[in-house]
């Protein structure tokens, strides 16, 4: 499973890379991380909010820090596995 | 500029510790279809309890300050020190309930509102109309000065005319709750009201001026060659009331906890001068008969950047010492509304001509409103 976190650097960003990286620690899930600053590869994506969560190339959430739960919640209900 | 950026994540648990989680919770199990209708009638009336809480503090201000000042501190009637501490103890916890309850009030009013809905509404819209309402979507949409490039994007790509765009990108952050409440809290509802009038008509005429001079080709070619997103709403679906309570709850934590003692501070720095400085100290460098005050205090401000909250103290003392008002609005509105760090992250999408043409023509307008109302009082 790959997540995108989608932000151009700004301190939103960081902290959701944080959220999403004790999340995955937490759910014990194989997931890479990987940060998009690009902001022509964010278009990509098609989201107007940043910081952005996109996991499998969905983006699931968008404008916000999630906080822990959510991001794991996201991450057992998006696989089975 | 909104002052989101530097929201910290929000830790577990429920927002806002437990005001509104009444005690006595479901014990026994209910049927699904009734939880929900309980749930809203517990947060409707945990809401109204506030409400009321909220008003009979606001009520008894006057009283507490004349006592705390009198009785407590036994100070003397009529003298500096008494005068500045009263003002203190009056204005410091009205502002802060002030702010608390209009900060709820317009996050719960925001999670109304999205980008993506704010595109919906403007998409395909004619000029005029849509910088009309583009500049009120952008005082209620939510929107935090990291997301300015991606909106521009998702703007444009989807139909919005550029200057419609740009009527949105200038009144999001120049109006906004903080900055209403303070002016209304210490300078009074009618200079509350000029500011978001003024600011309102200045996004609207430079996001019309910049549509009539057709910029479109100084934004960044690859920008109209994004596919035009339809872009999903993110999240689940539409929220509940107990999500909009706590989005309410969220920005007052957010934003109230952050900017509480930039508040304090400006109200003590008015307190002082209410008490101290004499008036019209600065009305020679400052009033309204100085002409080239305003383009001074709008050449200051617009590479400034700071929050609503922070520029409140300057603004104290600059008003307390008798410079202009417009001379101050419009310092005020230049430090809020434009700021270098927004058009250095704009660079990404919009050619220098066009950044600059941006800064000057609403530059222009805050002068043009600064002039008015110093010719004006």
């Amino acid at each position: 499973m790959e997540i995108a976190i989608l932000g151009t650097g700004c301190p939103k960003c960081r902290q959701t890379a944080e959220v999403v990286r004790q999340a995955v620690e937490l759910a014990g899930v194989s997931a890479t991380i990987r940060k998009v600053e690009d902001i022509q590869e964010i278009m990509k994506y098609r989201v107007m909010k940043t910081p952005a969560v996109a996991v499998g190339g969905q983006v699931k959430i968008a404008g916000k820090v999630p906080t822990v739960e959510e991001v794991v919640a996201l991450l057992s209900q998006g696989s089975p596995s | 500029m909104s002052d989101c950026c530097e929201r910290r994540p929000v830790g577990g648990g429920e927002p806002g510790g437990n005001c509104c989680e009444g005690a006595g919770a479901a014990d026994t199990p209910v049927p699904s279809a009734t939880v929900d209708s309980r749930e809203t009638a517990r947060y409707l009336g945990a809401g109204l309890l506030a409400l009321g809480m909220w008003w009979l503090v606001y009520r008894s201000l006057p009283a507490f300050s004349r006592w705390f000042t009198y009785s407590l501190a036994g100070l003397a009637p009529g003298d500096r020190m008494t005068s500045a501490v009263e003002f203190f103890v009056y204005d410091g916890p009205k502002v802060i309930l002030l702010l608390t309850l209009v900060v709820f009030a317009v996050g719960v009013v925001r999670s109304f509102f999205t980008p993506e809905r704010a595109r919906r509404i403007l998409a395909g819209r004619r000029e005029s109309a849509g910088n009309v309402l583009a500049s009120l979507l952008g005082i209620v949409t939510p929107f935090c000065s990291c997301s300015a490039v991606p909106l521009f994007i998702g703007f444009v790509t989807s139909g919005v005319p550029l200057g419609v765009t740009f009527s949105f990108l200038v009144s999001a952050p120049m109006i906004n709750e903080v900055a209403l409440v303070l002016l209304y809290g210490l300078f009074g509802w009618k200079i509350a009201a000029i500011y978001a009038g003024t600011g309102l008509a200045i996004a609207m005429a430079s996001g019309w001026v910049i549509g009539r001079m057709g910029m479109e080709k100084h934004v960044e070619e690859w920008v109209y060659a994004t596919p035009a997103g339809e872009g999903e709403d993110a999240g689940p679906g539409v929220p509940s009331w107990r999500d909009r309570v706590h989005f309410g709850l969220d920005a007052v934590r957010d934003i109230v906890g952050k900017v509480w003692p930039y508040v304090l501070a400006g109200i003590a720095a008015g307190a002082w001068i209410h008490g101290y400085v004499p008036e019209n100290f600065l009305a020679g460098i400052m009033g309204a008969g100085a002409w080239w005050s305003v383009p001074l205090a709008v050449g200051i401000g617009i590479p400034m950047y700071s929050n609503a909250a922070g520029i409140i103290p300057v603004v104290q003392a600059l008003l307390g010492k008798g410079a202009a008002l417009g001379t101050v609005l419009a310092f005020m509105m230049s430090v809020i509304g434009l700021s270098l760090p927004e058009m250095i992250i704009l660079r990404k999408v919009l050619k220098v001509r066009l950044i600059a043409t941006f800064a000057g023509v609403v530059g222009a307008g805050i002068l043009v409103v600064g002039y008015l109302f110093n010719a004006l009082l």
